[in-house]
């Protein structure tokens, strides 16, 4: 499946077997994109900057 | 209703790709919400909109995930790790406490709430000692105090930040060879070991800074040390990282309560999700 990339509206293919919330990355501005899957509508939108609180 | 659980995430990693995945491979019924779209209502029954009992919460944000660990709690959902677990790995002190109060050897640690106090106390531990912030990951913001002159500039720019890093935890420098040990513990065993080597010019080991991993074989030692520290957590499924001190033998550092696998799965080749996935679901019919 082809998406935008919602900050450069670059094409994206986002793999078949991508699962809900999966985090691509665009190859034409390097933005880090997340899959939104609910049921066969597949969404792509800007994934979160990286948190100071991120972690393990 | 009463068999389906769910796993909360606001980031799919390496780990909960291969989480969903697993539950998938295992026909074990795992939904997947995402914490960042959810609107939860205080004082509700087994809030609605997660729809089941039992949450397996893998969010990679500390703070979202802790509080929304206490809503879900609160609601009477089951979850894992518990909010009394994540609250104490999400914060070094705590642990420290924890472990102490458990029996599990730690480094030497003074805490200080001023820097002028804190400075005594890096004196007191002697040269190099490390100041870590009670609160983070990855490595962040982890200061090695190499001498009296660089301790008091490190720990004077701290009175710029936020509060929380005005609590001083400062750590004895452990000697030890230029790696530690990752334990994935689930459920109360240990089910793979691994290595973690620091980089070159690197004294710190987290993958994140990109280090590198071996398979390390789990010993009844580090068998024992990590079931005990998991304990003193009340740790479901966890990460106990602990150091080969040249003097005082193996000392966990930290537990972590989201813990990455990734670097353990692949040196192992043990299918570490799919025990989480299993674990969840054993779990749900005690
Ligand atoms: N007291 C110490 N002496 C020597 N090395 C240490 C000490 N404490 C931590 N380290 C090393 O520093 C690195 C980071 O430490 P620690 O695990 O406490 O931080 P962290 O930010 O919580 O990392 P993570 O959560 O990703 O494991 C690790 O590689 C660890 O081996
Ligand atoms: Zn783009």
């Amino acid at each position: 499946m082809k998406g935008k990339c919602p900050e450069c509206e670059a094409d994206i293919d986002v793999p078949d077997d991508a699962v809900d919330g999966e985090i691509l990355t665009c190859d034409e501005c390097g933005s880090d994109i997340e899959v939104v899957k609910a049921g066969a509508k597949v969404q792509l939108r800007k994934a979160e900057l990286k948190g100071e609180d991120w972690g393990e | 209703m009463g068999s389906v659980a769910a796993l909360v995430s606001d980031r799919v990693r390496y780990e909960e790709k291969s989480i969903i995945l697993a539950s998938r491979r295992l026909s074990l019924p795992l939904k997947h919400v995402d914490a960042k779209d959810m609107v939860l209502e205080l004082g509700r029954k087994r809030a609605e909109e997660i729809g089941c009992g039992t949450v397996l919460m893998r969010c990679v944000s500390f703070y979202r995930g802790l509080h929304m660990t206490a809503v879900l709690e609160g609601s009477g959902i089951r979850v894992i790790n518990s909010f009394f677990t994540s609250n104490t790995c999400g914060n070094k002190l705590l642990s420290s406490v924890a472990l102490e109060r458990h029996g599990v050897k730690t480094p030497r640690t003074l805490v200080a709430f001023t820097p002028a106090a804190a400075a005594k106390a890096a004196n007191a531990l002697g040269y190099p000692a490390i100041l870590k912030p009670v609160v983070g990951s990855w490595g962040r913001l982890i200061a090695p105090l190499k001498d009296e002159d660089t301790a008091e500039a490190i720990l004077e720019d701290r009175t710029y930040m936020y509060p929380l890093y005005q609590v001083f935890y400062i750590q004895e420098y452990v000697n030890r060879p230029p790696r530690d040990i990752r334990c994935v513990v689930i459920g109360g065993r240990p089910v793979a070991a691994i290595y973690r080597y620091s980089p070159p010019g690197e004294w710190k080991t987290n993958v994140a800074v990109g280090g590198s991993s071996e398979p390390c074989k789990v010993t009844g030692e580090i068998e024992k040390i990590a079931v005990k520290a998991s304990k003193a957590v009340k740790g479901e499924v966890v990460g106990v990282d602990m150091m080969e001190s040249e003097k005082d033998g193996l000392l966990v550092h930290e537990v972590n309560h989201t813990t990455e696998f990734k670097a353990a799965a692949t040196a192992t080749g043990v299918n570490i999700a799919e025990e989480i996935v299993k674990y969840v679901f054993r779990s749900m019919k005690k």
